[in-house]
């Protein structure tokens, strides 16, 4: 009973506008295919400017949940992180007593570790050392001691590596649709893998099969791209029983690899990619992430080296987020109390039962990730009315929840699914009282619109 | 089936799969490995397709390969063990390496300039706004930066194509640099350095296949981002030679020959200048921008105008003259025709600051379906690191006479600037007393990059040792002095000549005891191989 699958091969980019469907211009962008719905985020910047203006509307503010920005929906940043921060730029702070002792003590370290101690400078192209050792240490400490080695790591300001790896990549379906660009854009093909959303978003070895098989004789494929875990779905590759996914646990792909021993251990090509724009440090703005990669050609290592190094280097400030990502406070620390005083609500347990509730909706357990993406079970009136509108149905969906409701997410249109079933993304990373709102909104939203449409 | 593998590392995979389906191997390639947990047992490493490692040389994007940046090629690499060396006690004629290689001031000593670094402190770290030890303007530009950004944090994503008070405050100090040509904000667009849209918009105009495929002309000598990037995209460069005897003046003639012959085998449809020039320094004067324009017009080409040094320039008579500026004064017929995207970045000028990654560009007549796919082009990258967005605000809207951090301001970015054209003119002056080093006026941005002269011996030590000359003698100075320069094969020069580039960034003090220094190698070496 395989899904039905869209033809994988490179899409021709469609613009969306309410004024025509032109076809993208320019041979050279035609492999980046976009299926953003501009209407959503055009209106959405509209409305934004109507009620700065006055405007009355049944809500006063626009939230916008469709990113997965933790500080841009209120949450605040960490103080040590942004003390740290303050001093390394602007050294004349560690002259006072103001700051804790613990962050004046890393700013320092970090300082010595910067060229001319100035944040400003130039660092060596996978990183400052310093910084980039922690990191290895980081993934030793997170992996049960597997060993993680500075060389194969690299620090960046965003993605960088796709560009040595060219023709198919298996990409997820729902999938994070940054990673379906970037690969397009840079002449690959991507090789779509559904993951079954009734298990639980489970990714599954016969469908992964099936995809590969699919690109028999058209593509070749090279590399396989997992999320873990999962955007949007939020999904952890495990398999569990009803309820033990609340004590679901992350286990990196490099540790399961290590365990499995050799040959597999030594022969898999990995590439591990994290960020500090998630989970407790969340900050996107910063643009600090590092790539780890595994048993990957020497001879090739030295080409990475190379991609990374027209770059320069990853921003500095990005670059600190990820040495206090990797090293925060410890017990004992003046500013340990206060950092762990961030206690990860339970937002996901909230999202759950209250959307698995209502008819018209139903979601998966949200395991982790900073996401929910329910499912949305529309009415056949609502969808011809979409068609009629000339939109997808959940973008219908969502365009009219932001109208109604003010209320912002990002219709799974944009993440591509199995053909006839609409979702949406939301960013969970969010206040409780901001959750409360948004769930008051949807639900009210949701109910008028199923009736509007029975 | 076993495939042999071209790497170093002979590696065989053995993979039983539940499945009798043979696997078929395409090429060179070998189908990616399933992750199946099953019996490695010893009839499997007979009769079942080994594979090698599916990342490879062969395997790998072939355009990787031609990509070379020797700014932080070898000779830096082995600076960087060196550097180790010493600091595990090794013994050697010098006890540090002096990195002249690369354009990173603060890293040779400069100090960032205070209202940069209070206003960034504010923003990192915003309970600072109650500390009264932060002047008044530092605050406000502070709290304004922040109400721009989403929930007032510079940790959060801000808009792909930047900040909009940014991207404002960008145009508006365009318009009062270029003598009040209007700027639109929709034009700019932030990036990640200079370095990041320069990159956006080659891959935007890199197309074709065949004699079809697009032509991109760059300097000779050129900074070596760009010849990187072309390589990397497939692109076809094309060399137009600055004249190095006439202090390394463009020549629209060397232009068009250039283009003409392009003609043959490409589709030439862009021309990249870089002014004031990298490594060369020169300056270019107004006529020569005009002449540069109106050959893009008659070429029909696209113009990408790197200006990332605009407020690095030093000898008298020179002056730093926008394109923008230049076209727009040239009137109508060029300015609402010609194509051209300008760059600027927050990692040269007086600020130095490198490590923030901020830059941006300013696109003209660009058509607007192309604009649009721009942005999706940026937007995949999300947005460009907030820092850099916030530093390169202030370099455009510095204090003002009335404001409180003017008189310090001034004070220190003219202190920076006149350092520079003091070394400027320094080190000008010694390489020109060394017999074998002729050097041009450095007349604006950063470097040096003097013609050396070099013993024939010498050239042919350098083969046998597989090296291009000029890197060997960079290796042998890099050994003997600890001096660590780029040689001039990496930024490109007409056949049979050697140059190195050098910065100009150590402190003055330093900088006399480092040409010093290459004054005696030069001579030292050239004995050695007469």
């Amino acid at each position: 009973n395989s899904p039905p699958h869209r033809k994988w091969s490179e899409r021709k980019v469609t613009i969306f506008t309410p004024m025509s469907d032109q076809q993208e211009t320019g041979p050279t962008m035609r492999r980046l295919s976009q299926l953003e719905s501009v209407v959503l985020w055009n209106r959405a910047r509209q409305i934004k400017r109507e009620l700065k203006q006055g405007v009355k509307k049944p809500y006063r503010e626009v939230i916008d949940i469709s990113w997965g920005d933790p500080q841009g929906g209120g949450i605040k940043p960490l103080s040590f992180v942004r003390q740290v921060l303050a001093a390394c730029h602007y050294p004349q702070l560690l002259n006072s007593d103001k700051l804790p002792e613990d962050v004046r003590q890393r700013a320092e370290r970090l300082l010595k570790e910067c060229a001319g101690r100035s944040t400003g400078s130039y660092t060596a192209t996978q990183g400052i050392p310093y910084i980039v050792k922690g990191i290895s240490e980081f993934i030793t400490r997170r992996d049960g001691g597997v060993p993680s080695f500075p060389n194969n790591i690299y620090i960046s300001s965003g993605s960088q590596c796709m560009s040595a790896v060219k023709t198919g990549v298996l990409t997820p379906v729902p999938c994070y649709d940054k990673v379906n660009m970037s690969i397009r854009e840079l002449g690959g093909v991507t090789i779509p893998y559904y993951l079954h959303e009734d298990q639980g978003w489970e990714l599954q070895i016969e469908e992964l099969n099936r995809a590969l098989e699919s690109a028999k004789g058209v593509c070749n494929p090279v590399a396989l791209y997992v999320m873990n875990p999962g955007n949007p779905t939020g999904s952890l590759p495990q398999r569990r029983s009803s309820f033990s996914w609340l004590m679901s646990e992350f286990v990196s792909y490099k540790k399961v690899l290590a365990e499995m021993g050799p040959p597999i251990s030594e022969t898999v090509e990995l590439a591990s990619f994290h960020s500090a724009s998630k989970g407790l440090i969340g900050e996107c703005g910063l643009r600090g992430g590092y790539v780890e990669l595994v048993n990957v050609d020497p001879a090739v290592m030295e080409y990475i080296y190379k991609l990374f190094s027209t770059d320069s280097c990853a921003s500095v400030p990005g670059q600190i987020a990820l040495n206090l990502m990797t090293h925060p406070p410890q017990p004992g620390d003046p500013s340990y109390s206060l950092y762990n005083e961030v206690i990860m609500t339970i937002t996901q347990l909230i999202v759950f039962e209250v959307l698995n509730s209502v008819p018209g909706f139903s979601c998966q357990p949200v395991e982790g990730g900073g996401f929910a993406f329910p499912r949305l079970h529309l009415p056949l009136n609502a969808i011809h009315k979409a068609k009629e509108a000339g939109m997808q149905p959940d973008e219908f969906y969502c365009v009219r929840l932001l109208e109604e409701s003010g209320l912002l997410v990002n219709p799974g249109w944009n993440f591509e699914q199995k053909e006839g079933t609409s979702h949406f993304r939301m960013n969970i990373m969010i206040k409780e009282e901001t959750l409360e709102g948004v769930l008051r909104r949807l639900v009210s939203f949701h109910t008028k619109f199923m009736k509007e449409f029975s | 089936m076993c495939k042999k593998n071209k790497t170093k590392q002979k590696k065989i995979i053995i993979i039983t799969k539940r499945t009798t389906k043979p696997m078929n191997t395409q090429e060179n390639s070998c189908r990616i490995a399933i992750l199946h947990t099953s019996n490695m047992s010893q009839e499997a490493v007979n009769g079942v397709p080994c594979r090698g490692k599916v990342l490879t040389l062969d395997t790998m994007n072939p355009n990787v390969k031609r990509v070379e940046y020797a700014v932080r090629g070898p000779i830096v690499q082995r600076a960087v063990q060196i550097e180790k060396e010493l600091r595990e006690g090794a013994k050697k004629p010098f006890t540090e390496v002096i990195k002249a290689n690369i354009g990173d001031a603060h890293a040779m000593g400069q100090k960032p300039v205070t209202f940069l670094r209070q206003v960034l402190a504010l923003c990192s770290y915003p309970e600072l706004l109650e500390d009264n030890k932060f002047p008044e303007d530092a605050k406000k530009r502070a709290r304004r930066i922040l109400g721009a950004c989403g929930g007032q944090s510079i940790g959060a994503y801000s808009a792909s194509q930047g900040i909009e008070c940014v991207r404002q405050d960008v145009a508006r100090y365009i318009e009062k640099r270029d003598g009040g040509i209007p700027s639109n904000p929709d034009n700019i667009y932030l990036s990640t350095g200079a370095s990041d849209a320069i990159v956006t918009m080659l891959k935007l105009l890199v197309c074709g296949e065949g004699r079809g495929r697009t032509g991109v002309m760059i300097s000779i000598p050129q900074y070596p981002l760009y010849s990187a990037a072309l390589a990397d995209l497939g692109a076809v460069q094309i060399n137009y030679y600055l004249d190095e005897d006439k202090c390394w003046s463009l020549d629209i003639k060397e232009l068009r020959r250039a283009v003409t012959e392009a003609r043959q085998h490409c589709n030439p449809r862009v021309l990249c200048i870089i002014n004031p020039g990298n490594p060369t320094g020169q300056v270019q004067s107004r006529q020569c921008i005009e002449d540069v324009i109106r050959f893009a017009k008659e070429e029909h080409l696209f113009l990408m105008a790197d200006e990332v040094y605009q407020d690095n320039v030093y000898a008298e008579g020179c002056a730093f003259h926008s394109f923008k500026k230049v076209l727009f004064e040239m009137g109508p017929e060029y300015s609402s025709t010609v194509e051209m995207a300008s760059f600027h970045s927050t990692s040269k000028c007086y600020m130095g600051e490198c490590g923030f990654r901020g830059g941006y560009m300013e696109v003209i007549n660009l058509d607007p379906e192309v604009k649009a796919q721009l942005i999706k082009l940026v937007s995949v990258r999300l947005c460009p690191p907030v820092p850099g967005q916030a530093l390169l605000d202030l370099v455009v809207n510095p204090p003002q006479p009335d404001e409180p951090s003017h008189t310090t301001f001034m004070k220190e970015r003219t202190a920076v600037l006149a350092a520079l054209a003091e070394k400027a003119r320094l080190t000008e002056q010694v390489f020109n007393t060394v017999p074998g080093i002729t050097c041009n006026p450095v007349q604006g941005a950063m470097y040096t990059f003097p013609r050396i002269t070099l013993p024939q011996k010498a050239i042919d030590k350098a083969k046998e040792a597989g090296q291009v000359p000029d890197m060997f003698y960079c290796m042998r100075l890099l050994e003997e002095e600890g001096i660590c320069l780029v040689p001039g094969s990496g930024f490109g020069q007409r056949e049979g000549t050697f140059h190195f580039r050098m910065t100009i960034l150590p402190p003055t003090e330093k900088l006399k005891i480092v040409l010093q220094k290459i004054r005696d190698f030069h001579q030292r070496f050239t004995q050695e191989f007469s």
